[in-house]
């Protein structure tokens, strides 16, 4: 039944309304999903769905609600009765189509077969006989055959595809929860740049103070405006690695795009973790550095300190003095955070591995425990957190 | 009738369901989606595939709702008046219809398309929630009910600015266009220039969504901004060779700046492959 498939994504926590169901519901009793599973997915998307956000969610509850469904369900049928029963119209199978289907043990089968080929296939793949691509003798390839409202062929304008669409989620990036890329980088902003006026204080507009006042026939009539750029500073540490980490780079340019909005923003390059030293170039790491106890005093507490990095590293290059690869340390790293931790009490690190891969490594959770737990995913809901530790 | 894309305008499976659940329920449809993946061009599109008149309003920073349904011009009236013009004595003379107003009055269902409205205030949206819903509002200067005589569908775009209120969400169906991938972009091309040489275009693609994945890009080509390189390519008669590279990444594709648009982007994207070049040979 749809209501029950409605209350799944409600206990998924998608924010959909009684009034969004409704709408689903006019919709189907018009017609508009036509025979196919896929069209009732578009539909439901459609009606259920406001944020691309939250299109992976839905992939998901979808895809298990519906799972290993062809034809759409007999409950589903009584509710919308006749729509559903024409779709075995739909189902133009030759009759060569048809032995295809029997010769590889039935419908069930063949989706079965379908799923471990996709598994197999790594990447592209164009001809042969055992892969699914868009050309050769696979029964699984373009021009294939058209049955059960699943498309495994490319007719017209359609996309090509040979996997059911939700289970491709194809949205996964665009999920809060899921680690920054270039395509979920635009609501990151949108969370930096509220983090960076948080607290944004008025101040007295004098022009507009006079100006109304003297409307006012002398009366004092003070005007405030929102003050342009709040006090929120930032000194960004950023690790740069063997080669700078595409997700800390994504970091990095975050940051440079909101650079604007924060009063202050200064950032710094260190390799595996902190040391002594860091620098401001990568092109010039070895000729420009600066000394880590010289930001210590140039910069007052009042600034808030990231430090972007995945803490994965021999557990050495924290704890011992010359433990760094790169060059001899005299004091081990873990001496060198806590000095920061000491001057700058809102300090975080966003580590752009997954969270749950964390406990894999000692010197994640060696950093996890230096910084006090205030370690968070590079995530939009990572950096969420982080900024809410950061304004507490 | 049915919205299945036109010979101009590719609609994939997905968004064609999402128009017509809009046109036939009669709702607003969001749009939101990357610059240059046709959210603008749909609306123009529905328009002439279903042969409506449509109505645009382009949404300004400034704009308020009240400005889609039409504005008094106190200033013509006030000059007017000044000047003893005749028309001073009629108000309904300075009442300038919106596009909101221009489509209920239209004699055949129209197409709105409220564009970019993401750009005006977060109120925006809301305080056209009621317009929208009861296809109808009253103009206090001539003391009217304009009414819809058919409702006219809706096509709303938003570029993420600004997230909309959740009372406004509601009532829309929504979708998203996401990136074109590869083959749909074939596509796009093709309506755009059919018989381009299919070497070429694999070529040219390959270059493009290269240049995409360049990391720090301010901003990265577009739609359009693929359409207007090969416009160039094709005139400028570029050999298929000049984009062919074996060494991927050490060569400056021809007419660039084509595609990067933003002077910083082209900068970045050159040092790139100098250092690239540097680096490798
Ligand atoms: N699906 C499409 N089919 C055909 N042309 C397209 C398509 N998507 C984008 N284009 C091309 O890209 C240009 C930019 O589209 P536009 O509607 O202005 O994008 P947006 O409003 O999303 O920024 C269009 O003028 C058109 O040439
Ligand atoms: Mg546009």
């Amino acid at each position: 039944m749809l209501i029950e498939f409605f209350l799944k994504l409600k206990d998924s926590g998608l924010p959909v309304s009684v009034k969004e169901y409704l709408t689903l519901l006019e919709a189907v009793k018009a017609g508009l999903p036509g025979y196919s599973v896929d069209g009732f997915y578009y539909l439901s998307r459609a009606c259920l769905v406001k944020d691309e956000s939250n299109y992976d969610k839905f992939d998901r509850v979808f895809g298990a609600y519906f799972k290993g469904l062809t034809a759409l369900p007999e409950t589903l049928a009584a509710t919308i009765p006749e729509e559903w029963l024409r779709r075995q119209a739909e189902l133009l199978l030759s009759d060569e189509d048809k032995a295809l289907v029997e010769s590889l043990g039935g419908w069930d089968k063949l989706m079965e077969t379908l799923r471990r080929r996709l598994e197999e296939q790594k990447g592209r793949h164009q001809g042969g006989s055992k892969w699914i691509g868009t050309a050769g003798t696979s029964p699984f390839g373009a021009y294939g055959f058209n049955p059960e409202g699943v498309r495994i062929g490319q007719d017209g304008s359609r996309n090509r595809r040979a996997v059911k669409v939700w289970d491709e989620r194809q949205y996964r990036n665009l999920d809060d929860s899921v680690e920054l890329g270039t395509r979920n980088i635009k609501v990151a902003l949108k969370r930096l740049r509220r983090f960076a006026r948080e607290g944004a204080a008025e101040e007295l507009d004098l022009d507009d103070t006079i100006r109304s006042t003297a409307r006012n026939a002398g009366w004092l009539d003070i005007r405030m405006v929102p003050e342009r750029h709040n006090a929120v500073k930032v000194l960004l540490f950023l690790d740069v690695g063997g080669s700078m980490d595409d997700h800390v780079k994504v970091c990095e340019e975050l940051f440079s795009a909101t650079r604007t909005e924060f009063k202050h923003l200064e950032y710094f390059y260190f390799h595996n973790f902190l040391y002594e030293s860091v620098w401001k170039d990568n092109r010039r790491r070895n000729s420009e550095r600066f000394g880590t106890l010289t930001l210590l005093h140039t910069f007052p507490h009042d600034y808030k300190v990231i430090f972007v990095g995945d803490a994965t590293m021999s557990p050495y290059e924290i704890a011992y003095p010359g433990g760094s690869v790169e060059h001899h340390n005299e004091e081990a790293g873990a001496v060198w955070l806590q000095r920061v931790l000491d001057v700058y009490p809102r300090t975080v690190w966003l580590n752009p591995q997954p969270e749950d891969r964390w406990d894999y490594y000692d010197s994640v959770r060696m950093t996890r425990q230096l910084m006090g737990d205030r370690m968070y995913p590079l995530t939009i809901d990572g950096l969420d957190r982080a900024m809410k530790e950061l304004t507490r | 009738m049915r919205f299945t894309g036109t010979d101009t305008y590719v609609a994939t499976d997905d968004l064609m369901m999402a128009v017509n659940a809009a046109i036939t329920l009669e709702r607003p449809l969001l749009i939101k989606g990357e610059p240059g993946t046709g959210k603008t061009m749909l609306a123009l599109e529905v328009a002439k595939a279903l042969g409506r008149p449509l109505h645009q309003w382009h949404v300004k920073s400034t704009a308020k709702a009240q400005q889609g349904l039409y504005e008094y011009d106190a200033v013509s009236r006030l000059r007017d008046s000044q000047l003893g013009d005749g028309r001073v004595h009629d108000i309904a003379n300075y009442i300038k219809r919106g596009p909101v107003w221009e489509a209920f009055e239209s004699g055949t269902p129209a197409v709105l398309l409220i564009d970019e409205i993401d750009k005006a205030d977060i109120e925006f949206p809301n305080d056209l929630l009621r317009e929208l819903d009861r296809m109808e509002f009253y103009v206090y200067e001539t003391q009217q009910t304009v009414r819809a005589r058919h409702r006219p569908a809706m096509i709303i775009t938003s570029n993420n600015e600004k997230e909309l209120p959740d009372a406004f969400l509601r009532r829309c169906f929504f979708h998203y266009i996401r990136f074109p991938d590869r083959e749909t972009m074939e596509k796009i091309v093709e309506v755009h220039f059919s018989g381009l040489k299919r070497s070429l275009l694999q070529q040219a693609l390959t270059v493009f969504f290269e240049i995409r994945e360049v990391p720090g890009l301010k901003k990265k080509p577009s739609t359009s901004e693929l359409l207007d390189w090969l416009k160039l390519l094709v005139a400028e008669d570029i050999p298929e060779e000049a984009l062919h590279s074996q060494d991927q990444g050490k060569i400056i594709p021809p007419l660039h700046g084509a595609l990067l648009k933003n002077e910083q982007d082209v900068h970045l994207f050159e040092r790139l492959v100098f250092m690239a070049r540097r680096g490798r040979s």
